[in-house]
């Protein structure tokens, strides 16, 4: 079903070009602004979408032609996916088209950010997700807990994996959850961290699922995070860097960013909560003498954030905020190592959760 | 013990002559190389010419003839169409150091201290052994004065080898013949270039050039008119140093100091005279009668003084039309810029900058900018680094301007750059006269006209390059159209070739508008 939903909306994008350029009209792409000046935040459902605004791509303008060419190109290595039922990632994508066109000195595409940026418009013209599209991004993140799941006919224990656990892919759609045995997710920034609890057999004795990432949130994390939250209800707690790009991790989880608010609510997860690490860790647990210094970057980025229409009016955030400034300073998740090696297993998080010591 | 050496010291010790002392300092005025002593030479006898040829409102005509003799030995000719030299006074001019009237005055002239070509001939003697030999005729009805000179290096004084009277084919001017020991190179400071470069700054002088390889260069006069002349101006008390202020005191031929405050310097007339007395608790002495202390609070007294500016309508400026004019005739350049800034003033002494851009055509693209620098009309060929104007350059931000550049380098590109800096007195960073010094006036002039000449070569860098770009991609139109079809057949199953046929019919029914467009990334159509 779904192949022949994505099939046709892209023969339908090829049969409206080629009817424009028969009646000698200048063939033209129609989508929705992507991008910061159309970007709304709705409250009700607390996620960032795409706004009315509506943008006009032609080939005929100098401007316009090469992404104009970009995007026809991706959708016809889609279709040929499509039609042939196989995947390409995103990289492979880019090497798909990436060619020299006859007679001149021109590159389709010459980097990747290219063909990424063509496949999201694409996204947006078609209505269709990348993984309908069948590209993948490239795996990303490790997940472990006593959950069986089914990935294409095989059978998959996330508790008997060894020290790598499951590698997360980046379309995590046609997974089925056979059982999941958990009483919360806990989520990190860093992979460094998550093996530090796998090897502490963290999830065992918590009875919880770990999930980290390497650095921003893949889409195949976000959603297998959201399928979880949804499904399962099971809450979903946070551990990030006290720092900008930390909270930015949580605010991307649980609102949404602006690259993929075309994607609108199907990507945020609003019940998911911030367990650390809060400047009231860093006082708490005496943390003091591992502390960064702010730079430049550091501080802008935080006055940036502060200003998000979800934390501007957010108490706890703005606290944060106010405690960030005032110690001049950053601390990495690692920090609480100074403690011991185990000390993040044993006590900061059980602490932290039997506490409920979190900010929403 | 002690008193036996401090007699012994004391045997020693005597005054050494100005002569001897720049012997064994030539460095100091930048003969410190073969290959510099040579442009030196040149360099201080152009620049006498040029400045002779001024005063007496000749347009000049200066040829200069390089001869190697041995590959480390050269005789310099140095000819010019100039006013000649009185008699009396070739001897003093051309073989006593620090012989001149420049030095007590505030005007901008090409030498200051008097010591350019008397250097010369030391140099000349010390290194060959040889005497200088020099022509002069003043008037048509006049005879020529031939003399072979030397200094008398103990005393400071001409010595005379030859005195003749002798028959010269001129109406008025004066010829100098040096042979020194040198090396010729070519390159960015070379002779060549220095003659090349002094004929851009002076495009009412015509220069004739014959190198030691005997390639024959004539420079012509781009205009016929004659600079406006530089007028001489007194001192500003806020550009004077103590020890100046001391001499001038002693040498002054007032008898009050309220005359000498007034006569001496620029702008300050008699309320200011008995304000800054006032304030110093001075009345009405004789100059020479002060005491240091008093002296001292005088002049501390007078710099916190406000006074008026300096008048500044003193400078002579290339002007930018012929420093335009001059480029065009040596650059085979695609765009030409040029600009004159208003006068400023760094601690009293009026200055004015100018500078002009050459960009494209016959200039490299891939190399670094090349920067031309003049003070008072004399291009400076050594020190490019300790420069202000070259500071001022790097601290440029170039890439608005269409040039490449990384981070605070000499920005790349198709690009010569000319900056003249004109002067009562240009403030050199030593006696070799190749650096301009760091005050933060002037470095804050040069930005200025930078940007001035930057903004203007962005302008038009951008609107051609823009142009370029535009007639290529038109082309690139032709080249997307298979490339498009072969796509949208893919995708809609309709037939490529009629695809192909149908785009290309459109590109050829609306070229023109195509090409027209504007270039927005993205049109927005609707909210």
């Amino acid at each position: 079903m779904k192949t022949n939903k994505s099939e046709n909306n892209l023969k339908e994008l090829g049969k409206d070009l080629s009817k424009q350029i028969k009646k000698g009209k200048d063939p033209s792409l129609t989508f929705t602004l992507r991008g910061l000046t159309n970007i709304v935040f709705d409250k009700k459902t607390k996620s960032l979408s795409l706004g009315n605004k509506k943008l006009m791509r032609t080939f005929f303008n100098l401007a316009h032609a090469k992404k104009f060419l970009q995007t026809i190109e991706i959708a016809s290595v889609s279709k040929n996916l499509i039609k042939e039922e196989k995947h390409a990632s995103l990289r492979d994508a880019f090497y798909q088209i990436k060619r020299t066109i006859p007679n001149t000195k021109v590159n389709i595409v010459d980097e990747q950010p290219e063909s990424d940026k063509a496949i999201e418009d694409l996204e947006v013209i078609t209505g269709l997700s990348r993984e309908q599209l069948n590209f993948n991004a490239n795996k990303n993140g490790s997940v472990a807990g006593r959950v069986v799941i089914s990935d294409k006919g095989d059978t998959i224990d996330w508790s008997k994996l060894g020290s790598g656990g499951w590698s997360i892919p980046s379309n995590v759609e046609d997974i089925k959850f056979k059982k999941v045995n958990a009483k919360y997710i806990l989520y990190m920034e860093k992979a460094a961290v998550w093996e530090r609890l796998h090897e502490d057999k963290f999830w065992e004795k918590q009875n919880c699922i770990i999930i980290s990432s390497q650095g921003q949130t893949t889409r195949g994390i976000r959603r297998l995070l959201q399928r979880l939250s949804e499904e399962y209800k099971l809450p979903i707690y946070i551990l990030t860097d006290f720092d900008a790009w930390g909270f930015y991790i949580y605010s991307v989880i649980k609102y949404g960013s602006i690259a993929l608010a075309h994607l609108g609510s199907k990507m945020t997860i609003p019940t998911v909560k911030f367990l650390g690490i809060t400047a009231n860790d860093i006082e708490h647990y005496g943390l003091n003498k591992h502390l960064i210094k702010l730079n430049d970057k550091d501080i802008a980025r935080m006055k940036q954030i502060m200003d998000y229409e979800w934390f501007k009016d957010n108490k706890d955030w703005q606290e944060q905020f106010k405690l960030m400034k005032k110690m001049g300073a950053k601390a990495e998740i690692q920090a609480l190592s100074s403690r011991g090696i185990s000390f993040i297993s044993e006590e900061y998080l059980p602490e932290k959760i039997k506490k409920k010591d979190f900010l929403d | 013990m002690t008193k036996v050496i401090a007699e012994e010291l004391a045997k020693k010790q005597r005054a050494i002559s100005v002569s001897e002392f720049f012997t064994k300092n030539r460095h100091l005025l930048g003969f410190d190389s073969p290959t510099r002593a040579l442009l030196m030479t040149v360099k201080e006898a152009v620049d006498n010419s040029l400045d002779a040829c001024l005063e007496m409102k000749i347009l000049p005509e200066i040829k200069v003839i390089l001869k190697e003799i041995t590959e480390s030995r050269f005789n310099i000719v140095v000819e010019d169409n100039g006013p000649g030299i009185i008699k009396q006074q070739i001897p003093n001019i051309f073989a006593k150091l620090l012989y001149g009237s420049k030095f007590h005055s505030l005007k901008q002239s090409r030498g200051q201290q008097g010591l350019g070509i008397s250097m010369s001939v030391l140099y000349s003697q010390l290194t060959t052994g040889k005497a200088t030999k020099i022509i002069s005729k003043i008037s048509p009805n006049k005879p020529a004065h031939y003399y072979e000179l030397q200094i008398d290096t103990k005393n400071n004084e001409p010595k005379i080898l030859k005195d003749q009277t002798v028959d010269w084919d001129k109406d008025h001017g004066t010829k100098i013949e040096l042979e020194i020991e040198g090396k010729y190179l070519k390159g960015r400071q070379s002779v060549d270039e220095y003659i090349k470069q002094t004929a851009m700054a002076n495009p009412y002088a015509q220069i004739t050039y014959l190198n030691p390889q005997k390639e024959k260069q004539v420079y012509k006069r781009v205009t016929e008119i004659l600079p406006k002349e530089a007028r001489e101006i007194k001192p500003h008390p806020h550009g004077i140093e103590l020890g100046n202020f001391i001499k001038m005191m002693h040498d002054t031929t007032s008898n009050t100091l309220s005359g000498f405050l007034q006569k001496d310097f620029s702008r300050i007339g008699a309320g200011t005279a008995e304000a800054v007395l006032k304030e110093a608790k001075l009345q009405g002495n004789n100059p020479r009668k002060l005491d240091d202390k008093e002296t001292e609070k005088l002049f501390n007294t007078l710099q916190k003084t406000q006074i008026m500016s300096p008048p500044t309508d003193c400078l002579s400026p290339i002007g930018f039309e012929l420093l335009e004019q001059s480029l065009k005739k040596q650059l085979e350049a695609e765009y030409y810029v040029s600009i004159t800034r208003k006068p400023d003033v760094y601690r009293g002494n009026p200055f004015l900058i100018e500078c002009a851009i050459a960009y494209g055509g016959n200039i490299p693209q891939d190399s670094t900018l090349r920067l031309v620098r003049f003070a008072n009309k004399v291009p400076l060929l050594y020190q490019q680094g300790g420069c202000a104007i070259t500071e001022s350059v790097l601290d440029t931000n170039w890439k608005p301007y269409g040039l490449q550049q990384s981070g605070s380098n000499m920005p790349v590109g198709p690009a010569v750059l000319v900056v003249h800096m004109a002067s009562v007195w240009v403030p050199f960073t030593s006696e070799s006269k190749e650096a301009v010094a760091h005050y933060p006036e002037i470095i804050k002039e040069i930005k200025l006209a930078l940007q001035e000449c930057g903004r203007k070569l962005g302008l038009y860098i951008r609107k051609n390059i823009r142009a370029k770009e535009q007639r290529e991609k038109a082309g690139l139109f032709e080249n997307y159209i298979p490339e498009l079809a072969s796509s949208i057949s893919n995708l809609s199953g309709d037939n490529k070739s009629e695809i192909e046929n149908d785009l290309k019919k459109i590109l050829k029914k609306h070229i023109k508008n195509i090409l027209g467009e504007n270039e927005d990334e993205n049109q927005q159509v609707r909210e």
